[in-house]
């Protein structure tokens, strides 16, 4: 364990070394190592370079990082990547089907349901569990689900239409 | 973020053990919340003991017809378990307004009771505030106040217990399971969370020490007459300016047994067992639930931006035992008010 100045308190503290991580990524294992503070957003994004996972808020409020981890959507700016030691997490990266993409990926284009396209991945993440939950029906029922995936452009009604496309075809 | 050493403990005797150990250290579960503290410099600890994978995810009907939780049930998990979901309505709506699916699919049930306040100066490391900084001042009660408390604040503190879940539990009289140095202990949840006072730092009454293990349910679970009415600024996803949450028993046209919570109103959920005793033996109907309405908030104490709440209290609590009796839920999705 190296030690180093905490620059706050100014007191000398041990650091914790970097730990290993063993995940399976888009249905590849995966070991990293990382420092026990790193998100799974950053583990990916900065570890494993899968961008397409954003970082919007960073505080679990926009849903931009939102990820499936052991088939459960989640926002990946919430939980630590050594929490998820084990896991099995699929970001947007991992949805296309031997080049074709997922029905829901697919449902986006057919509505135009982004504007800037930011928040995208999150959403069809976020839609990929909401269908997988089987508890949203109405349309209704899909907005209060997606609720925590934010959209600033205001792309919900078109949003809701793909979702609604992906639902009927699954 | 801050850095800090991380253990996952065998099992929950070894989680308290090096909780009592190390006094800077944390438990982390879901993390939604803590994680988010620890961003905002609110949250400093030095270790976090993660328990997420101790044995505490079980939903059990227990020998006296009730129903223990694991600490480690996840909200969602609980809002959509069977038994939940038909013999404790009330609960599994509650859990539904609050939150996204995403938090609720990581939260944990220990979790939700612990969270802490969402007040803006809390967050803020620039600004006073005595539950973050003891004796440092709050400056809540001359600055934007809307969504603070107007029963049971203090001088020192006005700042609410923002979980909806809790509201439910509540009015429900469920007990909380806690484990520590000394062995294991029930809370009644009516004396889990804390009012500020001078000590507005101590949300709850377990120990630093200690670790929730289950929440406990008797069976008496309000499914025929119950409502979770959740009033907010936008239609989802919003921590509430008002909740209520109300569960009748009814007998031929009387009412037998009545419960009745708010959230969003104080710094824990707001139970008013005055309010319920009145309305037994009464008919239900306007004029009990307006002198409810009335009883509840005698005491209300409104500051420059929140004295709305009072009377959006009055009249949530009316519609609220006005849906119970009906039998006519809030709905979680069709965000009508019947």
């Amino acid at each position: 364990m190296a030690r180093i100045r905490d620059g706050r308190n100014g007191a000398a503290m041990a650091v914790p070394a970097k730990v290993p991580v063993t995940l399976t990524v888009n249905g590849i294992a995966t070991r990293i190592e990382v420092a026990p503070w790193t998100t799974l957003l950053d583990a990916l994004r900065d570890h494993l370079d899968l961008t397409g996972t954003k970082k919007g808020c960073d505080h679990g409020q926009c849903g931009a990082c939102t990820v499936l981890v052991n088939g459960r959507r989640i926002v990946s700016c919430l939980t630590l990547a050594v929490m998820q030691e084990g896991a099995t997490v699929t970001t947007v990266e991992g949805l296309e089907r031997n080049g074709a993409l997922h029905p829901l990926q697919q449902a986006f284009i057919d509505h135009d349901a982004f504007q800037c396209g930011y928040c995208t991945p999150g959403q069809i993440c976020s839609a990929v569990g909401l269908i997988a939950e089987g508890r949203a029906r109405t349309g209704e029922e899909i907005r209060e689900l997606m609720s925590g995936n934010v959209c600033r452009c205001g792309a919900y009604t078109n949003i809701v239409a793909a979702i609604q496309q992906a639902m009927e075809r699954s | 973020m801050i850095n800090f050493e991380y253990a996952r403990p065998a099992d929950v005797a070894d989680a308290v053990r090096q909780m009592a150990a190390d006094p800077g250290a944390k438990f982390i579960a879901g993390g939604t919340n803590l994680l988010d503290l620890m961003k905002e410099d609110v949250e400093r600890p030095t270790k976090l003991i993660d328990i997420s994978r101790l044995p505490l995810k079980e939903v059990r009907e227990t020998p006296s017809g009730g129903l223990s939780i694991g600490a480690l049930v996840p909200n969602s998990d609980l809002a959509w378990h069977p038994l939940v979901e038909k013999r404790y309505p009330i609960l599994s709506s509650a859990i539904q307004a609050g939150a996204s699916q995403q938090l609720r699919n990581m939260a944990s049930t220990g979790g939700n009771l612990l969270q802490r306040t969402r007040c803006y100066y809390f967050y803020d490391t620039a600004t006073a505030c005595n539950k973050r900084e003891p004796g440092s001042g709050c400056s809540a009660i001359d600055g934007l106040n809307r969504m603070h408390a107007i029963l049971g604040a203090s001088d020192a503190c006005i700042a609410v217990h923002p979980s909806d879940m809790c509201v439910a539990l509540a009015v429900l009289d469920a007990t909380v399971h806690v484990a520590g140095p000394k062995g294991e202990r029930t809370i009644a949840f009516a004396d889990f969370h804390r009012l500020p006072g001078d000590e507005p730092e101590r949300d709850t009454n377990l120990a630093p020490d200690e670790i929730v293990t289950a929440v406990e349910l008797p069976a008496q679970g309000f499914a025929a007459n119950y409502t979770y009415l959740k009033i907010r600024d936008r239609l989802s996803y919003a921590f509430a300016l008002v909740s209520v949450a109300a569960a009748l028993e009814l007998d031929g046209g009387i009412v037998k047994e009545a419960r009745l919570g708010l959230g969003g109103v104080a710094h824990k959920p707001w139970r008013d067992t005055g309010a319920e005793a009145a309305l037994r033996g009464r008919p239900p109907g306007e004029a009990a639930f307006a002198q409810a309405a009335d009883m509840v908030l005698g005491g209300a104490r409104g500051y420059v931006h929140n004295g709305f709440k009072i009377d959006l209290a009055r009249r949530a609590i009316v519609r609220a035992l006005t849906q119970a009796a009906s039998g006519t839920p809030q709905s979680q999705s069709s965000k009508k008010i019947a």
